[in-house]
């Protein structure tokens, strides 16, 4: 029974919804209805995002370490995560294209510098809970060992690969954060037991 | 190579009060200096490290100036050269915590050259390390390290070093709780100007010529386990208090 004088208008201003009108009541009306949209926009964007996020852990794209950076991000910080993986791939483009040129003649291969660029693409991934990307690392550092560079060369190329793929995950994802943000909801935080999620893998209590 | 926070809130503060007045910052009101805040000097090559274990610090209420290498760390400390300085005495650490694998100056060799100084040997000196190598480890304990944190850093691991830091506890009503003898001494009569400052950092700039990164064989350390565990807890993963061989901690939580 509103009237068109009495229909609210909204706005959204930094962030916040204001509603304007000259009736009380009808506003209240608005409000109410409006709240319950809003409400099962973001209930489901949430549920979108948190079943995103636990896939992403099922597939083995990301390990605790990401939940750690995640207790690192607050209302005050919003974009950690989103800026320290920035960061990371920055880092992994420098160092595969260094290392490429390291490969890229086979009577000249500077594998020291190569062994360098692994270390540190190790090192950083494994700061950032980007699992697939380390594990890549891992095998790559092997072939260097032993000096064989067609195996770092398949390496390299898995490496990118991976880093690449990761980013788009991730990009989707903070995407969707971004999208709860907008409805005026909150990104949530915890995770159901990983027992239920991942019965195959147990934490690892002993040395 | 001082470090701009990304988190744009005041950033990183270093407390050499002789370069602050010298440097003009366009515009920055530097916020006053709190005596009773922790101070640590974070020490490592990599960047996304750098942030992270920046991040990590100032959330568990440390200010935090992070720098790239060894020689920078020593500069920053004023003992890359002989010269005994007085402005360095006035220069409050209350922790550094570096890295181990840095082309040029090891986390270890830093580690030495922090203890054999007068005025830092009292900081205690945390190493981080990707690998979990007990000759390095136990090498670092005996060099006088306070511990040993095996990477990637969780933020367990800090606040279980800063509660070991609570040497001076600040009350809400501003009042200064210390512990006895054993903890690290503040000197109390600095002169009150405000000492923060904020560079932002070309970390690519180094000025000493870098050195292959060492790389250690390391037949000792545990296969790399598959621990993509999602923690149920979202306050901090239980596992890695129990975990015997994550790191070794020598001493009790005050200074020896």
């Amino acid at each position: 029974l509103m009237t068109a004088k009495s229909l609210a208008s909204k706005e959204t201003v930094n962030g916040r919804c204001w509603f304007y009108s000259d009736d009380d009541d009808g506003i209240s009306v608005y409000l109410n209805r409006e709240l319950h949209a809003m409400n099962t926009v973001v209930a489901q964007l949430q549920t979108q995002f948190q079943d995103y996020l636990v896939s992403l852990y099922q597939q083995g794209f990301l390990d605790n370490q990401f939940t750690e950076l995640r207790k690192l991000q607050d209302e005050g910080t919003p974009d950690f995560v989103a800026e320290v993986v920035s960061l990371f791939f920055d880092d992994c483009s420098k160092l595969i294209n260094s290392m490429s040129r390291s490969l890229e003649r086979p009577e000249n291969v500077d594998f020291k510098q190569v062994d360098s660029g692994v270390h540190q693409l190790k090192g950083s991934s494994s700061s950032v809970g980007a699992r697939r990307v380390k594990n890549v690392c891992i095998s790559f550092k092997e072939c260097c060992d032993v000096q064989n560079r067609e195996g770092c060369l398949r390496c390299l190329q898995q490496v990118d690969y991976e880093y690449k793929m990761l980013k788009t995950k991730l990009q989707d994802l903070f995407n969707l954060e971004k999208q709860i943000v907008q409805a005026g909801g909150a990104i949530p935080q915890h995770f159901p037991s990983y027992t239920i999620l991942r019965p195959d893998i147990r934490p690892c209590l002993d040395a | 190579y001082y470090y701009s926070s990304m988190a744009k809130d005041g950033g990183v503060s270093c407390l050499r009060s002789s370069e602050m007045l010298n440097v003009g910052i366009g515009g920055m009101e530097p916020p006053p200096l709190d005596l009773d805040e922790v101070h640590v000097l974070a020490v490592d090559d990599s960047l996304v490290d750098r942030i992270v274990i920046e991040r990590l610090l100032r959330i568990t209420s440390c200010k935090v100036t992070a720098v790239d290498s060894g020689w920078r760390a020593l500069e920053f400390l004023g003992l890359d050269n002989d010269k005994a300085s007085d402005e360095f005495d006035k220069l409050k650490v209350d922790m550094i915590i570096t890295d181990y694998c840095m082309p040029g100056m090891t986390g270890y060799e830093l580690l030495k050259k922090i203890k054999e100084s007068s005025s830092f040997r009292q900081v205690p000196v945390v190493i981080m390390s990707s690998e979990n190598v007990l000759t390095r480890i136990d090498r670092c304990l005996e060099e006088g390290a306070e511990d040993f944190l095996l990477k990637p850093v969780k933020l367990a691991d800090v606040k279980r070093l800063r509660s070991c830091l609570t040497g001076d506890v600040k009350l809400s009503n501003g009042n200064k709780r210390k512990l006895p003898e054993d903890s690290v001494s503040v000197d109390t009569s600095l002169p009150p100007p405000p000492l923060s400052l904020t560079f932002s950092t070309n970390s690519s700039d180094s000025s000493p010529p870098l050195s292959p990164v060492e790389v250690f064989s390391s037949p000792l350390s545990s296969p790399e386990d598959d621990d993509d565990v999602l923690t149920s807890s979202p306050e901090g993963s239980p596992m890695s208090e129990e975990s015997p061989i994550r790191r070794q901690k020598m001493g009790s939580p005050g200074l020896d």
